[in-house]
This record gives C-alpha cells, structure tokens and sequence, in this order.
C-alpha cells in the first residue's frame, strides 16, 4: 500500500494539488486587480476609458467559460507568436497561416521549440492565471463597480466638503468602505474560481481531476506493477472531501473578514 | 490590464532573443491512455509500444525528441497550432483526417476492431454500442445508423460496458485483448470489423521535412525487422 501511494505517478498526482493551490493563490489577486481596473476604468469620467470597462466587463461576463477557455487561450497563444514574429523574423515570406496551419518562424516560437518541458508548463501555467484572470476579473469589476455605488452618497459630499479632490475623495474614503459591500459578492468568486480549477486541463496543465482519472482508471498486470480495476470513484471521492474541505475553510476566513470589515461601518451589520 | 499584457509581452520577446535558435527538439504528442499503444507507466512516464517505436525513430532520423500528453479531444488542433510537432497515438490514418494534417507512412497493419461485452450473444445492430469519441470506430458505428455512445477516454468507455449503460464497446482489437484477458466478466464477440487503414504519424501539412525524415526511419525499421519485432512484443497486431 505505502509502495503504491508512492509510485512516480502518485508524486504527480500529489503535485498536482499544490499546483492548483498556487494557481489559486496566483489567481485571486491578479483577478481582483483586474476587477479594480475595470471598475474603476467603468465609472471614469474619460469617455473611452469607461468604453473600455465596460466593454470588457459585458463582453467577458457573457461569454462561456469553457468557450473562453477553448478559444482565447489558443488565440493569446498565437497572438504573442504573431507578435514575436513580426519582431524577430521580418524577412519571413511564407504565409503564417497555411491552411489549418500557424506557423511562424522557430525564433518566434513560444516558448522555444527546444526549451525543456518545464518552460512549457510554466508558460502553460501563467496563459492559464492569465485567462483566470480576465474571465473572473471581469466578474469581479462588475462586483466592485457596484460596490463603489453602495458607498452612501454622503460619505463624498462629506469629503468633498472637506475640501477633498475627487482623486483623493475615491482613495482615501471611497476604497477603505466599499469592501464590506463587495465581500459577499467576492466570496461567490472565490468559491467560483475553486470549483473552476479543473478547466485546467483544457489549457494543458494537469490538475487534480486529470490525475485522479487517470491512475483510478483500471491498471492491467501487463502494463503495471500494480493491477487494479476501475477505483476512480474512490480517487473522486478524496477529490470531493479536498474541494468541500477547502471551501469550508474559505467560508471560515471569509465569515471572519466580513466581521472585522464591518467594525465602525455604517451597513446593517453595524449601524453608525 | 493593458499593462499587464505589454510587460507580459515584452517579457517573452525579449526572452527569445537570447537563444534564437534551430528546430532542434521534437515534441511527440500522444495520449498516455491507451495500452499497449501509449500509456503512463507507474512511474508516470510515458510508456508502450509508441514510446519505444518513436525513440528508436528519433535516434535512427537524429533527432532529439521529447514527449508530451494531450487529451484525445484536442490533440489535433494542438498539433496544428504547433504545441507539439507529431501525433504518434494509435491514430489510424484516414480521408477525414488526412484532410487536416498529413500522415507518414503506416507503421502498423490495419489492426481488425473487436466488440467486447458482458456475454457473448450482443446483436450489435440493436444494441447500445460505446466508442471513444473521434475514433474510426465511432465513425463507423455512426454511419451505420446503430445505437452510438461516445466518451472521451477509452477508459470510459470499458467502464460503460460494465455499467450496463451500453452493451458492447467497439475499439482496436489490441487495445482491448489485454482488458479481455484479465477481466472474467467481458467475452469478445465473434464478429469483427475491418475499417481502417493502419496508423501512422500525424504532422503538420507545412512540415514535410520532419515528414520525410520519419517517413526514411519508419522504412528502415521495416526493412531490418525491428518494427516487426516491437509489434510481436507489445501484441498490437498483425507484423509486416
């Protein structure tokens, strides 16, 4: 038993945990500062600007995610080795795309066709933060858009009163009091996001529910030291217990820091 | 958000500058879900008669290869859009695909597809029938008009079998006789069917060097017996 639970392809299934929790730790706080960005491009007094964030925010927000996945990924993919491309090889003259075929020149290629199979999945990894990014950015934006709405009205008339430029009105009262109102609104995210981590493998990086299918799936005495029949539902079951595990755990930090961010607000929790 | 994607961008022009370089490694796409084909071994390497059958390749056409897994799904799209350089997962060479991408020259004999079931009196006409998705062998079952169920592993598609959710599976007939062979419950059916037109290595439409270079080493394993006694090792089928 101690053998089996130690073969290489247990240690990949072992990694594969922390790869998502990096992933998440990763993910969370470039998702959020994508959701700032877009927020706060959405109430700019710049008109394209507010084009922009609001744009990015319905267009993203309506689409599926696994149509994002499928499709943005291989797209972002190209566009920077199309970028690379027109850089590194100007004096390229066959046609990128060839048919079915992208090709660009071997300098172009990303990452390098000879670099080691790391670099692949490192690059796989960060395309994937990158599309988790937008996509629950985007979710995000639309949270703390109307979060920054909730701020009661006369919290800025008070600072404007008080002499207060608009730069400095948003910074220094609007941003500390609109947390307590997005809270709720980014815990759902959160848990989202968690439950969202096996599309992972859409992108090519193999998570927990790659490896969990894959060594449950029946092992025959020809092809491995350790025979068994079909034990992915014992595999999915130690998947379930990790995935409520840590959104139980979630929900306890998250309850907490509701609490904390209500101290001195003026919300229901707390009325001033 | 711009930023983000400027710096990300100017980060990865820059990296490639600094070895700006040949197409001097060769990335192998293959499953890693289909024994004795391909498959991840307990060590978690890729494993089987492909992994073998492509490394003497490789040494044979001089050229350093590296292997990476793939879903079934997506591995002809991500050859395509040039993730990896080859295909070389049991695929069998056929019209539609060849459409696509380009074959080298078959390195197994069309190998017969068998129905494995729970007993051995199945009328396949009238009865469920699994098959991995894109296959030959869902194909086959779909033009045919009969009942079809698609999954995306091969796996799954044993498991629905013994399920009860379909009555027999379609697929390689080396694929399933060692299945067969250690699980009391599932008998083959006599009948077989002969479709397909061997398997071979898929590769891009544009790289017809790459495909010219495993097209030569394939011919000298066939010519000197080696890929004869690869197939008899591994059992996927008929040698040459």
């Amino acid at each position: 038993m101690a053998c089996y639970l130690t073969t290489g392809k247990h240690f990949g299934f072992y990694w594969s945990f922390v790869t998502v929790l990096v992933l998440l730790a990763v993910t969370a706080p470039t998702a959020l500062l994508f959701g700032f960005g877009g927020a706060t491009a959405a109430r700019s007094q710049f008109l394209p600007l507010r084009w922009f964030g609001t744009t990015y925010i319905s267009i993203v927000r309506g689409v599926p995610d696994i149509a994002f996945f499928l499709f943005f990924v291989i797209a972002l993919d190209q566009g920077f080795e199309f970028l690379r491309h027109q850089y590194l090889c100007p004096d390229w003259t066959d046609r990128i795309w060839q048919g079915n075929d992208f090709v660009v020149c071997s300098a172009a290629k990303l990452p390098l066709g000879n670099a080691p199979q790391w670099v692949h999945e490192v690059y796989g990894f960060l395309l994937a933060v990158l599309t988790f990014a937008i996509v629950f950015g985007a979710f995000a934006a639309n949270v703390l858009h109307g979060a920054m709405q909730a701020v009661p009205r006369g919290q800025i008339e008070t600072a404007e009163a008080y002499g207060m430029t608009r730069r400095q009105a948003f910074w220094h009262v609007l941003v500390p009091q609109m947390w307590i109102y997005a809270l709720p609104g980014l815990s759902n995210l959160w848990m989202l996001l968690i439950k969202a981590t096996p599309l992972l493998f859409l992108l090519g990086v193999e998570d927990i529910v790659y490896w969990a299918r894959e060594l449950g799936g029946t092992k025959q005495a020809r092809f491995s030291d350790y025979p068994h029949g079909d034990w992915r539902l014992w595999y999915f079951l130690a998947l379930l217990v990790f995935y409520l595990a840590f959104t139980r755990l979630s929900e306890v930090v998250l309850s907490r820091l509701t609490r904390r961010l209500s101290h001195g607000q003026a919300t229901i929790g707390a009325t001033a | 958000m711009k930023k983000l994607i400027l710096t990300i961008a100017a980060l990865a022009l820059g990296a490639g500058l600094a070895h700006a370089g040949s197409h001097s490694v060769i990335r192998m796409g293959t499953e890693g879900a289909y024994p004795p084909w391909n498959f991840l071994n307990d060590a978690g390497e890729v494993d089987g008669f492909e992994r073998e059958l492509g490394d003497e390749l490789c040494r044979r056409a001089e050229l350093t290869c590296e292997w990476v897994t793939n879903d079934w799904d997506s591995i002809i799209p991500n050859l395509v859009s040039g993730n990896y350089d080859t295909i070389i997962a049991g695929m069998s060479i056929t019209a539609e695909r060849d459409q696509v991408i380009d074959f080298t020259q078959n390195y197994s004999q069309p190998d017969p597809s068998a129905y494995l079931a729970m007993s051995d009196d199945v009328d396949v006409e009238g009865a469920v029938l699994a098959a991995q998705t894109n296959t030959i062998q869902a194909a086959f079952i779909a033009e045919k008009g009969w009942t079809l169920v698609e999954f995306a592993t091969p796996e799954e598609t044993i498991a629905a079998v013994k399920t009860g959710e379909a009555d027999a599976v379609l697929a390689d007939k080396s694929y399933l006789t060692p299945i067969e062979a250690e699980d009391a419950d599932l008998v083959f059916l006599a009948r077989t069917e002969l479709i397909g037109g061997g398997v071979g290595m898929g590769i891009r439409e544009s790289d017809t060097e790459l495909k010219e270079k495993f097209n030569m080493a394939i011919q000298s394993m066939k010519d000197d017996g080696s890929l004869n006694a690869l197939i008899v090792k591994w059992e996927i089928g008929e040698p040459f």
